[in-house]
């Protein structure tokens, strides 16, 4: 059986060149070129939009919402990323980003601070009850989920079990707004404005969750012209005083968000997936077990460096920093009420996450090795200069595309021309047999 | 047919630091895409990066040589170094001879050795002082 995987990322088949600059970004070889065009790897692919950081031609999009597609929700509610303000120029305040939300279309925009910090807290409640295998890895990154899942399967029950503050946001909010309006929670649309791709996966797949609280993510790009211009159009009398953001509800968008219940040693914080990957490794490894809590971003610096946002990484950090100190440094919401919450399990996920290993060489054992075997040799006849020409982003996997039956061992330009070499050869040493025989004659 | 047998040796230099851990990494993705079952794998992934480790941390350089059959995945390792003058010594939990740098880096709780063993279905030592030490590491594949 071949399971189904959702993505939020299309390969554009007419705008590709075959330039293999998303081949050779892809974090886990996802990307194979065939017939001068990219194509992608359902089972590898984990979402991480690094393709779409490099391509040269916009020929990779991502399946986020359109403003257009929120139609047919007879009520809409948006829940910025806190990322989203790290977009505006520090003297836009997320008042002001409110009020420009409702003049786009938005009938309410539900602020996320409430639910990080109430995350955090009941983050810190669970790591302090926590009695099974440390160090326990963060779940709000639906692209280190994905990690998890195909790259390290027996490592997701280290993934920490609580919700992330998108989805309580959304929850909550659904609950006011039906409660305010008599409308039923599913005529209320809850769009997610989002820094990257990957939250339309998780939407769609709910790892975790029954079912995912959001209904559509609309992305940060796609917005912010428009919203931009209604930014620059909202009076001070219009800045929404239900923007209610605390310092420490910022801080989510960015690395180095780490309970402050533990002792910083036993504590990471890490971005960047290459980055990620060396320390799940480690994990794996069993290197990092007096470590307790880490913190991994798929994206350079968090949230703020989402593929789909449209200030650089570290400007953007800096704004969100610069924003944090006007704002309260206390949680904006009751310890002793999240606590209550918590104790009815409304923070933590309700279904298991399991794994979903990439299918091996072959399904049994010895033919297997069999088939490993054969990757090594035929890796032995290759230049392992990882040139990329086969349409393979290594040789290591060119090798294995081989075995499995997905490349023709003479796509590689080496390969076939040391077999061409050989050949010649073999028909000068003929040549020269028959010279020998016939003395020169013909 | 001949029982099929993956093998494949890994050479490792020792004060390498930069390079250290690269193996077991190559080792445990070996395994993984021979579909090896993941318990497994965690635990040849733990033995063999602790080899490593003692093979970067003291010996002047050596090789492992993993192999793969249907019943269980085998680690010999093999290095020219100081060797270990007191081996049932070093199989204690908490004996070190690691140096202050050493433990810097995270190393020197002294559960190398000990840590290997506990992930061991079969381990084996033996080391001739001024010569070098050899393991050998055998991980059943569950029937």
């Amino acid at each position: 059986m071949v399971a189904q995987y959702h993505h939020s990322l299309r390969f554009d088949v007419d705008r590709c060149d075959g330039c293999m600059s998303c081949m050779r970004a892809c974090p886990t070889a996802a990307v194979r070129v065939r017939k001068g065009r990219a194509v992608k790897l359902a089972d590898r692919c984990i979402d991480c939009g690094e393709c779409i950081r490099v391509c040269p031609r916009a020929a990779i999009v991502p399946l986020t919402d359109q403003m257009a597609d929120l139609s047919k929700f007879e009520c809409k509610v948006a829940i910025p990323s806190p990322a989203l303000y790290a977009q505006f120029d520090t003297e836009i305040f997320p008042g002001m980003i409110f009020s420009a939300l409702k003049q786009c279309g938005f009938d309410y925009v539900e602020s996320a601070s409430p639910a990080c910090d109430a995350v955090t807290i009941a983050t810190e409640i669970f790591l302090n009850e926590f009695r099974g295998q440390y160090p326990l890895i963060s779940s709000f990154c639906p692209t280190i989920v994905r990690l998890l899942q195909v790259k390290y399967p027996e490592m997701v029950d280290q993934l920490l079990p609580v919700l992330a503050p998108r989805e309580i946001s959304a929850r909550d909010a659904k609950l006011r707004i039906s409660k305010e309006t008599g409308l039923p929670p599913e005529k209320i649309g809850a769009v997610y404005i989002t820094p990257c791709p990957s939250k339309i996966v998780a939407i769609l797949e709910h790892p975790g969750m029954q079912r995912s609280h959001l209904d559509a993510a609309v992305s940060i790009c796609d917005l912010f012209q428009i919203l931009a211009a209604a930014v620059s159009r909202v009076q001070e009398s219009e800045f929404r005083i239900d923007a209610v953001e605390s310092a420490s509800g910022l801080s989510w968008s960015f690395l180095g968000n780490l309970p402050r219940s533990l002792p910083a040693e036993n504590t990471l914080s890490v971005a960047g997936l290459a980055n990620v990957i060396r320390i799940l490794d480690d994990v794996e490894k069993g290197r990092l077990r007096k470590y307790r809590y880490i913190e991994c971003h798929a994206c350079p610096e968090g949230c703020v460096g989402g593929c789909l946002t449209v200030e650089n990484p570290y400007l953007a950090r800096g704004k969100a920093i610069k924003l944090q100190q006007s704002l309260p440094a206390a949680y904006i919401v009751d310890r002793q009420d999240v606590e209550a919450s918590y104790r009815k399990k409304e923070f933590l996920m309700d279904e298991y996450l399991t794994g979903r290993p990439l299918r091996p060489l072959d399904e049994d054992i010895s033919r297997a090795i069999f088939k490993m075997k054969e990757r090594d040799r035929i890796l032995s006849d290759l230049p392992r200069i990882d040139c990329g020409a086969c349409g393979a982003p290594s040789c290591r996997a060119f090798a294995e595309d081989v075995v499995l039956g997905e490349a023709e061992k003479d796509s590689c330009v080496f390969f076939w021309q040391r077999d061409l070499e050989d050949r010649i050869e073999q028909l000068a040493n003929l040549v020269r047999i028959q010279k020998q025989t016939t003395g020169g004659l013909s | 047919m001949m029982p099929e047998e993956f093998e494949s040796v890994y050479q490792v230099l020792g004060k390498d630091f930069s390079n250290a851990g690269k193996v077991s990494t190559s080792i445990k993705d070996t395994l993984k895409r021979m579909g090896i079952n993941p318990s497994v794998v965690r635990r040849v992934a733990i033995v063999s990066y602790e080899a490593e480790m003692n093979l970067v941390m003291y010996a002047t350089r050596g090789k492992m040589a993993l192999s793969v059959s249907r019943d269980a995945v085998t680690l010999k390792v093999d290095d020219e170094g100081p060797g270990i003058p007191d081996v049932s010594l070093a199989l204690q939990e908490g004996y070190s001879t690691a140096t202050p740098e050493m433990r810097e880096m995270g190393f020197g709780a002294g559960m190398g050795l000990p840590n290997m063993r506990r992930n061991a279905d079969e381990f084996d030592i033996s080391s001739e002082v001024g010569r070098g030490t050899r393991l050998f590491i055998r991980v059943q594949q569950a029937a």
